[in-house]
């Protein structure tokens, strides 16, 4: 068990400036096992079936494909929230059957509708010898760059890394507080106009399509191509449940949710978990598969969950959006000692479509400058053309985890993502999220030097 | 649109008060000469809440942007799906930006640039009135 509660990690752990240089564990640290749950839209509500059912499967696997000893590992870093808006309304009965099925805590929705490293640890008595936990709070982008920090300052030796997510019946982020007459706390500044998840980026996106003279019809190759990626993916929910391909009249047709972003601009709420295990590079010499090196991490300027948003109102303009943008590729960049030609793929995060290439351009990857992302979508973006774009497919192809493109990337560079293996050679990728102006990412690389 | 009524809490009762008296004001902090909104306990530059106050504003604004509303997950405002949200950057400082419905408006003819005054509407659920945003003519 462990021995302290665990904490948020701190802020010294996040990479969130320019000008810190090539990051001091540069390939000291590597991505040795990938663990996946089943998926389904939603919760069934039986045991086997939960987030912290799911959780174990994930974390077992990694272990598996790893092949480490369960009692060689000492680190646990989970997000401890499993979803954004399929909150447990006050009033819902306690489905105590579930609670009683495990090992429970003092919370009876751990395991349910959150996750706790003490309920992790209470229902995987094979983890013995764990000594270090932490949270990365939101994501697993930010789970992944506190463990891989956390490795490089000798916090632990050989972690796992996990991300559960939660879906309940109804639709997301209605009821609750959303259908009262009144609203209390900070949801007040936002539940009085409305805006559903997508709205800001629209906004945003829509402010990019008068700047640059673009339109969203341009989106449908990336959409398109991210659903096929999607349905190539066999951990991935599409291609589990719903292998249905989508065109680009699909697409240009659905209904908006947020004009301009549509259905498929948005991603689909589901139940799925996913883990990986790290270790430093000198121990992932032994492990079964082909390390994956981490070459840098880097933060938003404003972390997520963090003091220090980048806009001073209700959301960030386009202009700010960009200028964050810019300063996180440049950061990914300069800590890993790489230009943008280095890149083999960009895995950046796509969980509303039409923001994924605010991430992009500031990567500058393929070139691609400020303005020039939806031209550069009409050409070849496929897995077997020269620059691949989300070849994950992102939670557009796979559905709301914000973990495809992680393990899209390790499995990549370690040569075996199957039927959505690049054609180029995968030497060094990146990938992270959520957010344009908050979130945390990942430079992976196949050699450590 | 019949909006949700806010509830205020220690820290924003000011900007909820001010709106009864159909006047806007936004959280100052003194130290940084920079507005911030909503209001936080600390002033998200300096990082202090020793020199935040309230600023009177003119009520004055351009619209910046927008996006039209086809799947709203408040309850109170779906009946009138699809609405305009446009976000509304303030004369006083355009880098403090406020959520507009855009009253009078048509939907998706929304003038991106144009300038807005504050109006206020009250909201049915308690009375407490809120800041709107609509076009000068």
């Amino acid at each position: 068990m462990a021995t302290d509660p665990t904490q948020s990690a701190p802020a010294s752990l996040y990479r969130n400036r320019e000008g810190l240089g090539v990051w001091e564990h540069r390939g000291k640290v590597a991505a040795v096992g990938v663990g996946h749950s089943p998926t389904s839209r939603r919760w069934d509500s039986e045991a086997d079936t939960s987030v912290g059912a799911w959780s174990l499967i994930a974390l077992r696997q990694a272990i598996d494909d790893a092949g480490v000893p369960p009692d060689q590992i000492d680190g646990l870093v989970i997000c401890p929230s499993t979803t954004t808006g399929a909150h447990w309304q006050e009033g819902m009965p306690i489905p105590w059957d579930v609670v009683n099925s495990f090992n429970a805590t003092d919370d009876p929705l751990d395991g349910i509708a959150k996750l706790s490293t003490e309920w992790i640890l209470k229902n995987m008595p094979e983890l013995t010898n764990v000594k270090f936990t932490m949270y990365g709070m939101g994501c697993m982008s930010n789970a992944i760059v506190v463990a891989a920090q956390a490795i490089g300052d000798g916090k632990a030796n050989t972690c796992l890394v996990l991300k559960g997510w939660h879906n309940l019946t109804g639709r997301y982020y209605q009821g609750g507080a959303a259908a009262e007459e009144t609203i209390s706390g900070p949801a007040k500044w936002s539940s009085l106009w409305g805006p559903p998840a997508s709205y800001s980026t629209a906004m945003q996106f829509q402010a990019y399509c008068h700047k640059y003279g673009v339109n969203h019809d341009m989106m449908a190759p990336f959409v398109v191509n991210s659903k096929k990626n999607g349905l190539l993916f066999p951990e991935g929910f599409f291609y589990q449940n719903r292998p249905e391909e989508l065109t680009v009249e699909d697409y240009i047709s659905a209904r908006w949710v947020a004009k301009p972003a549509n259905l498929y601009d948005n991603d689909m709420p589901i139940m799925a978990c996913a883990a990986y295990l790290f270790t430093t590079a000198e121990r992932a010499k032994d492990m079964k598969q082909k390390p994956v090196y981490i070459l840098n991490h880097a933060s938003t300027n404003s972390l997520y969950f963090f003091p220090g948003r980048v806009s001073r109102g209700m959301v960030a303009t386009l202009e700010e959006i960009e200028a964050e943008t810019d300063s996180t590729g440049r950061k990914l960049l300069e800590g890993a000692g790489i230009t943008p030609k280095d890149l083999s793929f960009e895995n950046m995060y796509d969980g509303f479509s039409i923001f994924h290439h605010f991430h992009m351009e500031g990567l500058r990857y393929a070139g691609v400058q400020r303005g020039e992302a939806l031209d550069f979508y009409q050409t070849d973006i496929t897995n077997s053309g020269p620059n691949p774009v989300s070849p994950s497919g992102g939670n557009i192809g796979s559905g709301r985890t914000r973990t495809w493109m992680h393990t899209d990337s390790i499995q990549q560079i370690q040569g075996r993502a199957g039927a959505r293996q690049i054609t180029k050679k995968a030497e060094i990728g990146v990938s992270g999220g959520p957010m344009p102006d908050q979130g945390n990412f990942t430079v992976w690389g196949a050699s450590p030097d | 649109m019949p909006k949700q009524s806010p509830i205020p809490d220690e820290l924003d009762k000011p900007f909820w008060d001010a709106c009864n008296e159909e006047r806007l004001i936004a959280q100052n902090c003194t130290a940084c000469d920079r507005m911030q909104y909503p209001p936080e306990k600390e002033c998200s530059n300096c990082e202090s809440g020793d020199n935040l106050g309230w600023r009177e504003l003119s009520g004055r604004g351009k619209i910046y942007g927008y996006g039209v509303i086809f799947d709203c997950p408040i309850k109170a405002l779906q009946p009138d799906q699809p609405f305009n949200l446009a976000v509304i950057q303030l004369d006083e400082d355009p880098g403090v930006v406020m959520y507009s419905h855009l009253p009078g408006t048509p939907v998706d003819e929304v003038p991106v640039g144009a300038s807005v005054r504050a109006i206020f509407e009250t909201t049915p659920g308690t009375g407490q009135k809120v800041c709107e945003w609509e076009v000068i003519s």
